[in-house]
């Protein structure tokens, strides 16, 4: 058990904590209680800055199962501290916010809970080196943001946006499973470092860009990016505490560090710029021209989130092409846009988690999140308005914020870009820095109109009735931590350079001798360059477009209601349902015994089939036991058991002659020494009789079966198969040998397994992980039988599903 | 009606401990004989079973208070538990250990942790087997 391993199960132990010690605690101190687990996971983080910026890495393995090649890896790199560090830090000042912006009414308990076990998996995606369990921890925390975006699920919309958010970026994270298994059939190892050390033997690979472009299709559903962000803004129904958290800070952030994590890997490939180059900066313009139309405060940050995730992910695709350069002096400038890439990252945690948070405030004491309705607000909520005019001068690019140094950098990066000529970046030519610099233009306007529509002009009437007054401290706080930091990251970039950004170039780039070298000092004055000018450009147009806003906001209505991606997806979603609802309905009869036919069919078809198809039957009685006559007699008694089960007339002799049939398997087993199986048979036979007896009184009379002749055969054909499969495998397994005998291991099971009784070492140790997982199937299985009975509405109840 | 049962319910006052001592006895013997988790959970669940038979509901609950759904909890709590917890010895997923002791009055004794993962297949059983059963017969 190292430091690593201990770093991310804390936050999941405390989860699984939370419901057994709430309810002794007021409710308004689980918060506090929850609030340790970040802030130490923190500070512990922190001590961790120095070492990794001398270039020190952690990695600890713990063998989870190795036979399959699964560990529990973990790595701690300058690329994963960064993340772990704003999981961490967001984390605590976002449960700080919490504490005062839930009321204590709302099932806390609930709320905390998932918030760890969102901490917890996302601490497990960036510190894990394995893929499998990445990929598990990857999708833990879909299902977290589920559940948060779903919290107040008495909400339509908060169902409705949580299924959204589920369904696209759980599907992505299939498709990366599946990029994941090839990357493994490629180099036959689930640890990234392997394969990036392997990289020369899987790059030629036939599977190569199919497992590049599904890593990627999971990184782009996860971070939001065009077509895929439709889910951000309905997940925007969660809890404000949620949104600054999840969709703004780091769960948003998960793709774009798989792209940073795999651009070793990957990176080297014209297939891999151009998709997160293009995509990136579609998304960059799209989500903030969209920012502009929208009234709610939160979806204007939800689209400015998707729009910086955009920005973010198309400097990360520029940054790649020094991999396909190589090292030398003069390719190094091109790592600056990686650099850039995660110093934004940095500060667009800082400067959108404090927007969030001021939303939430505007919300909380407002009552209202419509721009339409707001107004005035500077004169009663002073604070809130500095956190908002900080935050968004950062997000629109001026100085002196940290938003205006990476913005430049951005600049420097698209600019720098056109002059390569490889990958035909040529023929595009300049269309690259003018779509970043448009998408800024909108960037702007938005920040404008979160400004001016929320805290200037006049207040309307109905505000002023209710009296508002400033949130509390507790709530000003966070906001005001984070808002400190945009402007010291301004003052003090290079610290932030020099500790934490540094010891991350080297994991996106580990064949560069020196970190130094893709180290720029960031300063915020160069000279009058284009980068300024077209800071400077930004400004002018974007007032000028914020004044006549109203004159060109028609180009909006342009685009047709029903081929907005929303309707598309909404169209699939229904079209899909109708059709398996359909296919379901054809077969899906009713009739026990429809469903009985597809089973032993497809038994037959596939076991029988098999065995067919390989020419494995295979019958040599040669070394079989003299069969005893009383094994006849018991023979005997099954069949005529058997085929008497045909014929009977009520149901209590189908049961009784049933139970001939189990007790006689039974005693089959003491035949042929198997004390253990013959027990379970006689308790099981027992167990289930007695069921049949309490279910008497619910079952139907037994009535002669009305059908046709050709349904009759047909059956009776069926029953034949299966009957003659099961003897023929039977016969056939004692003579098998396509697989290697496994018995060695039971014969010596009192050495492997410290136990002399094999039927127990095969259930609690050779395979203890099917027992393990066996129990946990049937406890949900009695939990299913007591739900199904016990909570089925009564007679007269209203359906309450829905 | 009332149905005589007199018989029934004299041979069960009997006959239960010697259905419980045995799924006790098996759940034990298991590691070298026949007999194990799955077998003595079995055998006690079966052992309720028959005693909600023979009495009614209210009484066996009187005596044995528990609510199934929470042994079941349990054990699956202790199988998994069990399996987590050589995590903490570096040991991989599910690895277990076993060892000898001298009692003062049992004389040598095998103890293994694998007995802790049993305890819990058993106690699932046991649960899961009688809240099937009990939810099926209190349904109107």
């Amino acid at each position: 058990m190292t430091i690593d391993i201990a770093i991310i199960l804390t936050p999941f132990i405390m989860a699984a904590l939370i419901p057994i010690f709430y309810r002794r605690l007021r409710k308004n101190m689980i918060g506090w209680v929850v609030l340790i687990i970040p802030v130490s996971l923190f500070l512990l983080l922190t001590t961790y800055i120095p070492r990794v910026a001398k270039g020190e890495v952690y990695s600890h393995t713990y063998e989870w199962i190795p036979s399959f090649n699964l560990n529990f890896t973990t790595y701690i790199d300058g690329l994963s501290l960064i993340f772990s560090l704003l999981i961490t830090g967001v984390g605590s000042l976002v449960i700080l916010y919490s504490i005062f912006y839930l009321s204590v009414k709302e099932s806390l308990h609930h709320f905390y809970c998932y918030l760890l076990l969102f901490m917890g998996a996302m601490l497990g995606v960036v510190f894990s080196d394995n893929l499998m369990v990445l990929y598990a921890f990857w999708e833990l925390t879909s299902v977290s943001s589920f559940l948060l975006i779903a919290f107040w699920h008495h909400r339509k919309a908060s169902r409705a946006g949580a299924r959204k958010s589920m369904t696209i970026t759980v599907s992505g994270g299939v498709a990366m499973l599946v990029g994941f298994l090839m990357l493994y059939a490629m180099s036959g190892t689930f640890s990234i470092r392997e394969i990036i050390n392997n990289i020369d033997v899987i790059s030629g690979h036939v599977l190569f860009i199919p497992a590049l472009l599904l890593v990627l299709f999971g990184a782009f559903t996860k971070s939001a990016q065009f077509p895929f962000h439709i889910w951000l803004p309905d997940a925007m129904e969660a809890p404000t505490p949620v949104s600054s958290y999840l969709h703004s800070a780091t769960m948003v952030k998960a793709g774009i560090y798989l792209v940073a994590r795999f651009t070793p890997i990957f990176g080297g490939e014209m297939v891999w710029f151009w998709t997160i180059t293009g995509v990136g900066l579609i998304t960059l313009f799209w989500g903030s021209f969209n920012a502009v139309r929208q009234v709610d405060l939160k979806a204007i940050l939800a689209y400015s989130t998707v729009s910086q995730l955009g920005l973010i992910m198309s400097l990360l695709g520029l940054g790649s092409v020094a991999v396909y350069l190589g090292y030398s002096t003069e390719t190094v400038m091109y790592t600056q846009a990686t650099f850039a890439a995660l110093f934004h990252l940095i500060n667009h945690s800082t400067f959108k988690g404090a927007l969030f948070m001021m939303v939430g405030i505007v919300d909380h004491e407002i009552g209202t999140r419509d721009i339409r309705r707001l107004g005035g607000l500077m004169a009663i909520l002073p604070f809130t308005f500095t956190i908002a005019i900080i935050g968004c001068f950062s997000m629109a690019g001026l100085p002196p914020f940290n938003g205006f140094l990476s913005k430049e950098m951005f600049f420097t990066a698209v600019l720098n870009i056109t002059e390569l000529n490889i990958f035909s970046i040529h023929n595009i030519g300049l269309l690259i820095p003018i779509v970043a610099w448009v998408a800024s233009v909108f960037t702007f306007v938005y920040c404008l109109i979160i400004v001016s529509k929320t805290f200037l002009g006049s207040m309307k009437p109905d505000i002023v009735e209710k009296n508002p007054h400033e949130a509390p401290f507790g709530m000003l706080l966070p906001p005001f931590i984070l808002i400190g930091l945009v402007i010291t990251i301004f003052f003090f970039p290079n610290l932030l350079g020099e500790y934490i950004l540094k010891p991350a170039m080297l994991s996106v780039y580990p064949t560069f001798p020196s970190a130094e070298e893709m180290t720029p000092h960031i300063s915020a004055w160069h000279r009058i360059n284009t980068e300024l000018l077209m800071t400077l450009g930004v400004v002018v147009l974007g007032i000028i477009l914020y004044r006549f806003l109203k004159y060109w906001s028609k180009i909006y209505r342009l685009f047709p209601k029903q081929w907005t991606l929303n309707a598309i997806y909404e169209k699939v979603i229904t079209s899909s349902e109708n059709i398996s609802e359909s296919i379901t309905k054809r077969y899906m009869s009713g009739h026990l015994t429809h469903y009985f036919v597809y089973i032993y069919v497809s038994f037959v078809a596939i076991v029988a089939g098999t065995f067919i198809a390989l020419d494995a039957f295979e019958w040599n009685p040669t070394n079989d036991a003299v069969i005893e006559n009383y094994e006849l007699i018991l023979v005997f008694v099954m069949i005529f058991a058997a085929v008497a089960i045909l014929f009977a007339k009520s149901r209590i002799t189908t049961v009784l002659l049933n139970g001939v049939l189990g007790y006689s398997v039974a005693f089959f087993f003491v035949i042929f020494r198997a004390p253990d199986l013959a027990l379970t048979q006689l308790v099981v036979e027992s167990v289930t009789t007695a069921l049949y007896l309490i279910c008497f009184k619910f079952l139907a009379e037994l009535k002669p079966e009305r059908s046709t002749k050709r349904v009759k055969i047909s059956n009776g054909l069926i029953s034949v198969f299966v009957g003659a499969t099961v003897t023929l495998i039977g016969l056939t397994v004692v003579n098998y040998d396509k697989f290697k005998s496994i018995s060695s291991y039971f014969e010596d099971s009192y050495n492997l397994a410290g136990g002399k009784n094999i039927v127990n070492t095969i259930l609690g140790d050779f395979r203890a992980f099917d027992t393990m997982l066996e129990v946990v199937v049937l406890f949900i299985a009695g939990l299913g039988v007591f739900a199904l009975i016990k909570l089925k509405a009564k007679k007269g109840d209203v359906d309450i599903e829905n | 009606m009332k149905i005589n049962d007199v018989i029934l319910r004299t041979v069960v006052k009997g006959v239960i401990f010697i259905i419980l001592t045995l799924g006790v006895y098996l759940f034990f013997s298991g590691h070298n004989a026949p007999g194990g988790g799955f077998i003595g959970g079995l055998v006690l669940g079966s052992g309720l079973v028959l005693l909600y038979i023979t009495y009614d509901l209210e009484t066996v609950h009187k005596k044995m208070p528990f609510d199934f759904k929470k042994v079941a909890g349990l054990g699956v709590l202790l199988a998994t538990g069990s399996a987590i917890g050589s995590i903490f010895f570096d040991a991989p997923f599910l690895s277990q250990t076993d060892t000898y002791f001298t009692f003062p009055i049992l004389g040598e004794k095998h103890l293994t942790t694998v007995t802790v993962f049993e305890a819990g297949v058993a106690l699932t059983v046991i649960g899961t087997l009688v809240t099937i059963i009990l939810s099926i017969s209190e349904d109107e």
